[in-house]
């Protein structure tokens, strides 16, 4: 089955027959992992938004785009090659850092303002967190059985270098009174029918006031892409992209359990179904609690699913891992599909929040298929699952993940 | 000065990209298109139906476009959205 899969949507050598191509005339076939939906591999292309290379294209309005494994070779993730994820499609067709405005306040604030741009550059200190920005739903379209959503594969995640002021700081500014139990953020982004909840998010005040919570005004060194929340964003390291409000322009302190649907009715996970360090207490009930911070988990990124070794070669295993925010302590390699396993070498550390490069090299020393698997474990000595932990909305999904190449 | 320096670059910024072109999404004719087409279409692009098949059903894609009307607001009338869930289980779904 997953051979077949693969096939299909990777190589291309059993090209789907013709009257199943959803794909514009003369675009290039995306190239996604196996175990997706059909209907990614009918429909999914490479293209390219304003300011972007090209990135896998699964929905257009509003754009939801990929990051192809390929660049996670490198476990800073460039700008035009990070990936963007939207809920609804009424976003904003220019922005002007000039005219834009940040409103700070709230029941919880003695004294609301309103910043702009160079405010938040001159009058708080600006600090630096590396940190990996994965979507919740990142490789939802590999749950089996599959789940509504946008069918991710495998890149709905990236690692950058995001640098502004901490949002303690601009808190701090507005007075913040007792009683305050979560801070709201919304962005410039909206629904496009007057009835769709806007998308609207809350943090526990604890998480607000972290020193790594900031408000990025650059990534890796340059103004934050159009796509990824020019001209603001929050970034909320170790816990998925859901919080990490695009195109910032409000921040609200309030005494209340933030009820808006995207609280209450969705990026939601069964209560106790994963191991959470950080979990968002006034947002939980029996039944079901806010998704938080990452699981751990890695990727092989080379070699290249289908990848074909000479016999005898030497083949370097590398990938990145990364989890909630406590650090990567090892990764196990296996080449022979889990019978035996080996330590990685890990490389550069650049904090908790990063992608943590990895490698390890073999010898293809027998002709046939290998199947290589990577398997990591954090500093709280969590570790990747065998089997999927199965939830409704295909969330954390950090199953081992094969990848077969053929040594001829 | 580097502070002006970073806020001139973001200004230029500002006079932000044009929303990329959206690709025509053909969707299978049958009985019901145009209320998709029009319905869903709406607010998001087609694509979103096809990469969500063929594991949808009956069952899922009527829990999906329930949750369109009921939680996103979408103002489908009952017959529409019965024609709706129709065409999209026959032709999006696994039958």
């Amino acid at each position: 089955m997953h051979r077949r899969l693969f096939l299909q949507g990777v190589s291309g050598a059993l090209a789907a027959p013709v009257f199943f191509s959803g794909r514009s005339f003369g675009a290039e076939r995306a190239p996604l992992t196996f175990g997706l939906p059909q209907g990614d591999y009918d429909t999914a292309e490479l293209a390219s938004l304003p300011g972007k290379r090209q990135l896998i294209q699964l929905t257009t309005r509003p754009p939801n785009f990929e990051t192809p494994v390929s660049a996670f070779a490198t476990p800073v993730t460039a700008n035009d090659m990070f990936f963007v994820r939207y809920h609804l499609a009424g976003i904003p067709q220019r922005i002007d850092v000039q005219q834009w405005k940040l409103d700070v306040g709230g029941e919880g604030a003695a004294t609301p303002f309103q910043a702009n741009f160079a405010d938040l550059q001159r009058n708080f200190a600006q600090v630096e967190v590396a940190a990996v920005l994965q979507c919740a739903g990142n490789r939802r379209g590999l749950s089996n059985p599959h789940v509504p959503g946008v069918q991710w594969g495998l890149g709905a995640m990236g690692n950058a270098v995001w640098r502004g002021p901490r949002l303690k700081d601009v808190l701090a500014k507005a007075g913040l009174k007792p009683g305050v139990i979560e801070i709201v953020v919304d962005g410039a982004d909206g629904p496009v029918l007057a009835g769709t909840p806007d998308f609207v998010k809350s943090i526990p005040l604890a998480k607000a006031m972290d020193d790594n919570t900031i408000i990025a005004l650059q990534m890796n060194g340059e103004p934050l892409p159009y796509f990824n929340g020019f001209p603001a964003r929050l970034i909320v390291p170790g816990w998925t992209g859901t919080y990490w409000m695009k195109h910032l322009t409000s921040i609200q302190a309030v005494n209340k359990p933030f009820d808006g649907f995207w609280m209450k009715g969705a990026y939601r996970i069964p209560t106790g179904l994963f191991p959470t360090v950080q979990r968002f207490a006034t947002q939980e009930n029996e039944m079901n609690t806010p998704v938080t911070e990452m699981v751990v988990n890695s990727l092989i990124v080379s070699p290249a699913e289908g990848t074909r070794a000479r016999r005898g070669e030497t083949v370097n295993v590398a990938g990145v891992a990364w989890d909630g925010g406590y650090g990567i302590r090892s990764v196990a390699v296996s080449v022979d599909n889990g019978a035996t396993w080996r330590e990685a070498n890990l490389g550069t550390d650049s904090g908790r929040f990063a992608f943590r490069p990895w490698n390890y090299r073999f010898t293809a020393d027998a002709a046939g298929t290998r199947t290589i698997l990577a398997k990591a474990s954090n500093r709280l000595g969590e570790t990747q699952t065998d089997a999927l932990i199965f939830n409704p909305a295909g969330y954390h999904n950090n199953v081992v993940r094969p990848t077969t190449i053929v040594v001829a | 000065m580097k502070t002006t320096g970073l806020l001139a670059i973001s200004a230029t910024l500002a006079v932000s990209p044009a929303m990329a072109a959206e690709r025509p999404v053909a969707l299978k004719d049958a009985p019901g298109r145009m209320a998709v087409e029009n319905y869903c279409g709406a607010c998001h692009s087609l694509d979103y139906i096809r990469i969500n098949s063929p594991f949808m059903n009956r069952q899922t894609w009527t829990a999906e476009v329930s949750k369109m009307i009921n939680a996103f607001g979408a103002p489908i009338p009952q017959t529409d959205a019965a024609a709706i869930i129709d065409y999209l289980s026959v032709n999006y779904g696994d039958k």
